[in-house]
């Protein structure tokens, strides 16, 4: 084929395009993804029922900063790199920023309460449970940022997969803090942090195969 | 601001707002600049023109069909040529060549120019047509090819104006993903 001939296919009835397609189609896979994860919180693990007290609610409250900031501060990240070069324009770094915070908080927290419940702190009781489920319920928001993000043009695959894990695990944690009884810093550092941190690595190892284009 | 950027540039913002001569006018000059690019870096490990040539081709469909991707604040230049260096990787990649054979470029390179385009590359856009599925190798017959309106297109084909629109867009992309897996058939066999 001639690149001539190429070139007049291309320029054929050329269509009007819309460069804010890119934030839409973000912005919808959030709220796709985020939907996703509420709805499967709510059919299947259910809300937590002590949500009346003030306590309960305060902590919920905080746990949503921690999930909401990481989303999004990754929506933003993901908005740069969806885009060919964005990666060029954008430090990395920030993204341990919501993590870097939570650690700091559960630290100070650790520091003003007695030895004897740190380990009732850092494990709650159901650590197990929540390393588990925001994992498996990131599965259906990944698909769905994975989905908007392949309409995009990344040029940095490793990077733009780590994110949309990121956000994938942001959202299902995000959907599981509703049911989560578990209310101390360290747990929320430790399991949130560590299922998300998970997820972000998991984004990273499927990028290349799954955003190439 | 280089007077290059400025141009092309504008022929980007002209063409993604539907101006049909400023988006082909764009293709030709991005085509004499890729080829420039391509030929130079594959030049120096020893790669045919036929292959720059593939290149390209494979760029320029990226580009129109990834325009939506381009940021009308932004330089042009910096984004092209992030697309041509993310195909070339992804080229050198899968024909196994090391990534040092990739040499350390800037945005600039992306402006080198080559006149010479009378190279074919390896692809039959017939055959490649073939692949696709019916309603769209239609579309894009009738739109892109016989230079019908949408409109036209839309009643010999008896759907809808958004339909053929659709058709076209789905089409394009189908074609690049047809020539890609054209590439993986033939680098492995």
């Amino acid at each position: 084929m001639k690149t001539d001939d190429l070139i007049s296919m291309l320029s054929m009835n050329v269509e009007r395009v819309d460069h804010r397609r890119v934030v839409r189609a973000v912005g919808a896979g959030v709220a796709v993804s985020t939907a996703a994860a509420v709805a499967a919180m709510l059919f299947v693990f259910g809300v937590r029922t002590d949500l009346m007290e003030v306590d309960a609610l305060a902590f919920l409250l905080l746990k949503l900063v921690f999930t909401v900031g990481t989303l999004v501060l990754a929506s933003i990240y993901l908005l740069r790199l969806a885009r060919p070069g964005g990666e060029r324009r954008i430090s990395i770094t920030f993204m341990a920023l919501p993590f870097v915070g939570i650690m700091l908080l559960a630290a100070v927290s650790l520091a003003f309460a007695p030895v004897a419940h740190w380990n009732k702190m850092a494990m709650g009781g159901q650590w197990f449970e929540c390393l588990l489920s925001i994992p498996i319920i990131a599965i259906t928001p990944f698909a769905v940022i994975v989905w908007a993000v392949r309409r995009m043009a990344p040029t940095d695959l490793v990077r733009t997969g780590a994110l949309a894990g990121m956000i994938a695990g942001a959202v299902s944690a995000t959907g599981y803090a509703l049911h989560c009884v578990d209310d101390s810093l360290p747990f929320v550092a430790l399991w949130y942090g560590g299922a998300i941190a998970f997820c972000t690595l998991a984004g990273a190892l499927l990028g290349p195969r799954l955003l190439r284009w | 601001m280089s007077v290059i950027e400025t141009e092309l540039k504008n022929l980007m913002i002209a063409g993604l707002n539907g101006d049909a001569a400023a988006h082909r006018c764009l293709l030709e000059r991005l085509a004499r600049h890729l080829r420039g690019y391509y030929k130079g870096r594959l030049a120096r490990i020893g790669r045919s023109a036929t292959e720059a040539e593939d290149l390209v081709q494979e760029a320029l469909l990226a580009i129109h069909t990834r325009r939506h991707t381009y940021d009308p604040t932004e330089l042009l230049t910096p984004w092209v040529h992030a697309i041509a260096r993310y195909k070339l990787i992804d080229h050198l990649r899968r024909t196994r060549a090391s990534l040092g054979d990739v040499p350390i470029d800037a945005a600039a390179d992306i402006t080198a120019q080559d006149d010479h385009g009378s190279t074919e590359s390896a692809y039959d856009l017939d055959r490649l047509l073939g692949q696709l599925p019916d309603k769209m190798r239609r579309a894009i017959r009738c739109v892109k090819l016989d230079g019908l309106s949408v409109e036209e297109a839309a009643s010999r084909c008896g759907i809808s104006a958004s339909a053929v629109k659709v058709n076209v867009h789905r089409g394009l992309k189908a074609l690049a993903a047809a020539i890609a897996a054209e590439k993986r058939r033939h680098e492995d066999g």
